[in-house]
């Protein structure tokens, strides 16, 4: 444990990901603190979505290692990663709800499997998760067709903390989102991650999430990390996709 | 680092103190929630009771919340309980879970007779809708085919070559496969019981006048109510889901002219050649069963076939082809647009298509057969 608090909460080795003759992430390494927001950004098809699914599992690479909590997800038994996987929580882009289960069977879904806990708490529980995503306790019988798409985000967040996990991946969190919508959920992971001290790892075009909510900020580019820090020092890199993402009109327009 | 969760009673003078210690966090929930439990009996007591959290290691919203609830009950009773010893770290998480009201939904899907009855009636209803429903695709798909003959440039091609493609080209193996079984079948069946009587040539007649007249385009309709009635259905479900249909609409698409009609005439064109080919080779493996097991070689097989049957009963058959196909199309068609958006609901249509299609399927066949008769073909 102590080694954990020490060592980063993801681990990532020299990956390599290929799709056919394409080679996505090209010898990538990274860490995640424990406790920060990492804001992840990247061109668009540059393979932020991709490294995210590989780090969870659903994407095979061709090589590298990628460690956990210190587990190394590679050589670890099932029950150690069903372990892992209890831990985290995942916000898919398009929210990836179950379709035939109302938002409250959809925030209960982990719990009936990993926990045995009475109906009466996983009640409470998710009305719990409800008010801190900030929805009201009446979205709980409704289905995910017949929510807004912020709501669905928020619900999507409510289920990624179901299990009160110590790691969330949020793919692309606020895309979608009117710019007040998107505010509040900034300060809505923000608020979740000092609460509960949730380590995100947050895949982002908004430059608006990044200023408000991101500790660090790690650039993706040719299959690689070409920069990660606070964003003072982006704003300070000479990397000409930086510059431009930083510098351009709408950095200038975020920042004024 | 995680030490199991207790929950001990410590009398302080006139009050009496809950000490809350260990890790009180969602994998030590069914423990956690037994021990509060068991202290929210406490309720009512004559001593000021609270809640110490000083000594807990480890809190996430589970732990809050039960120590949140627990305060609550304690509270409810003659006397006011506090939280004590709230470390910052978790203030603001306590903090959050106060502001939850716990009002726990009260599920009521209770059976009861009425609801059952009304249940029934509202199926029964539902009856006249699907008709309904399908009378109004009939009328659209007509529409959009007359606007078509009128704008053949507005036909779509490509569209319908595709779906011929899925529903007549890549449907043959599996056809052919299949009346050629069931053809040996019915002409083993046939010598099996006709041979007690020596009438073993006389399967020939039945295996002709069945084949060419019910058989052929009643299985070959069916199959296709399941292989592509099915498929119509899911794939409009599901551009239904994500809203392509819609998108079609907003663009000035009519989703019938576009989607329905190159469907419909794929599959009005394809049945009458399926069905063609499987009674071909029906007969086929009625002809070889009958040479190989009835004794009954080629050459007088298609002799007897030749007096048993006439163009009558080719006709009778293939003319209720197009008809089917027809039914089918229309069937799934209405299904696949009558799709919500969840995953369930495309299942139930999907189910719903191919159910509703082979059911409409045999009743046309029946009502022909009643048409036929009174005209003596």
């Amino acid at each position: 444990m102590t080694g954990e608090i020490q060592n980063p909460i993801i681990r990532v080795r020299d990956i390599t990901v290929q799709f056919g003759a394409t080679r996505v992430l090209d010898g990538l390494n990274l860490d995640v603190k424990r406790g920060e927001i990492l804001g992840f950004v990247g061109p668009s098809g540059a393979g932020k979505s991709v490294l995210t699914r590989t780090i969870i599992g659903l994407v095979p690479k061709v090589a590298g290692s990628i460690e956990v909590f210190g587990v190394d997800l590679d050589s670890s038994s099932t029950s150690q990663r069903r372990n892992v996987e209890r831990r985290w929580g995942v916000l898919f882009q398009q929210g990836a709800l179950f379709s035939s289960l109302t938002v409250r069977q959809n925030i209960q879904f982990p719990m009936r499997e990993y926990l045995r806990v009475s109906q009466r708490l996983m009640d409470e529980i998710t009305m719990a998760k409800l008010a801190m995503v900030g929805l009201k306790p009446e979205v709980a019988e409704r289905f995910p067709s017949e929510l807004s798409g912020g709501m669905i985000k928020r619900v999507a967040l409510a289920r990624a903390l179901s299990l009160d996990p110590d790691l969330v991946f949020l793919d692309e969190p606020t895309s979608g989102l009117d710019p007040i919508g998107a505010g509040d959920f900034d300060e809505l992971v923000r608020t979740l991650q000092r609460t509960l001290g949730l380590t995100v790892f947050m895949v982002t075009h908004d430059l608006d999430s990044l200023y408000t909510a991101c500790d660090r900020i790690a650039v993706l580019g040719n299959g690689k990390i070409i920069a990660a820090g606070s964003i003072a020092d982006m704003q300070a890199s000479q990397h000409p996709w930086l510059r431009q993402y930083f510098h351009g009109k709408r950095a200038r327009a975020v920042m004024s | 680092m995680n030490s199991d969760p207790k929950l001990e009673r410590i009398a302080k003078g006139n009050a009496l103190a809950l000490c809350a210690t260990g890790t009180w966090t969602a994998s030590f929930a069914p423990v956690l929630e037994r021990m509060v439990a068991d202290a929210e009996k406490l309720a009512g007591s004559p001593q000021s009771i609270f809640i110490d959290v000083s000594e807990v290691a480890k809190l996430d919203t589970f732990g809050a919340w039960l120590i949140e609830r627990l305060r609550r009950s304690l509270t409810q009773g003659a006397v006011e309980a506090q939280i004590a010893g709230l470390s910052a770290n978790y203030s603001s998480l306590v903090d959050e879970v106060r502001r939850v009201r716990a009002t726990p939904v009260v599920e009521t899907s209770t059976i009861t007779i009425t609801g059952m009855l009304e249940q029934i009636g509202r199926t029964v209803a539902g009856v006249g809708g699907t008709v309904a429903g399908l009378i109004d695709m009939l009328g659209a798909v007509l529409a959009a085919g007359l606007r078509v003959l009128i704008h053949p440039r507005s036909f779509r091609l490509t569209s319908t070559v595709h779906h011929m493609e899925q529903v007549c080209w890549r449907a043959v193996p599996i056809i052919v496969l299949i009346t050629f079984l069931i053809g040996c079948i019915i002409a083993q069946q046939g010598i099996f019981h006709f041979r007690r009587f020596g009438a073993d040539i006389f399967v020939v007649d039945m295996l002709g006048v069945l084949v060419l007249r019910e058989i052929g385009v009643l299985l070959v309709a069916i199959m296709v109510a399941g292989r592509s009635g099915s498929a119509y259905t899911a794939e409009l479900g599901s551009m239904k889901m994500r809203e392509e249909i819609d998108a079609l609409r907003t663009m000035g698409f009519d989703p019938i002219e576009v989607l329905v009609l190159p469907r419909m005439l794929a599959l009005v064109l394809a049945l009458p050649i399926l069905a063609f080919l499987g009674a071909m080779a029906a007969l086929y493996g009625g002809g070889l069963v009958a040479w190989l097991y009835g004794g009954v070689d080629p050459e007088a097989f298609l002799l007897r076939l030749r007096d048993a049957i006439s163009i009558d009963h080719f006709i009778v058959g293939i003319v209720k082809a197009p008809v089917m196909a027809a039914v089918i199309g229309i069937v799934a068609c209405v299904e696949g647009l009558a799709v919500q958006g969840s995953a369930e609901s495309l299942g139930q249509h999907t189910t719903a298509s191919v159910v509703k299609g082979i059911f409409f399927v045999i009743v046309m066949d029946g009502v022909f057969a009643i048409f036929f008769a009174s005209i003596g073909m």
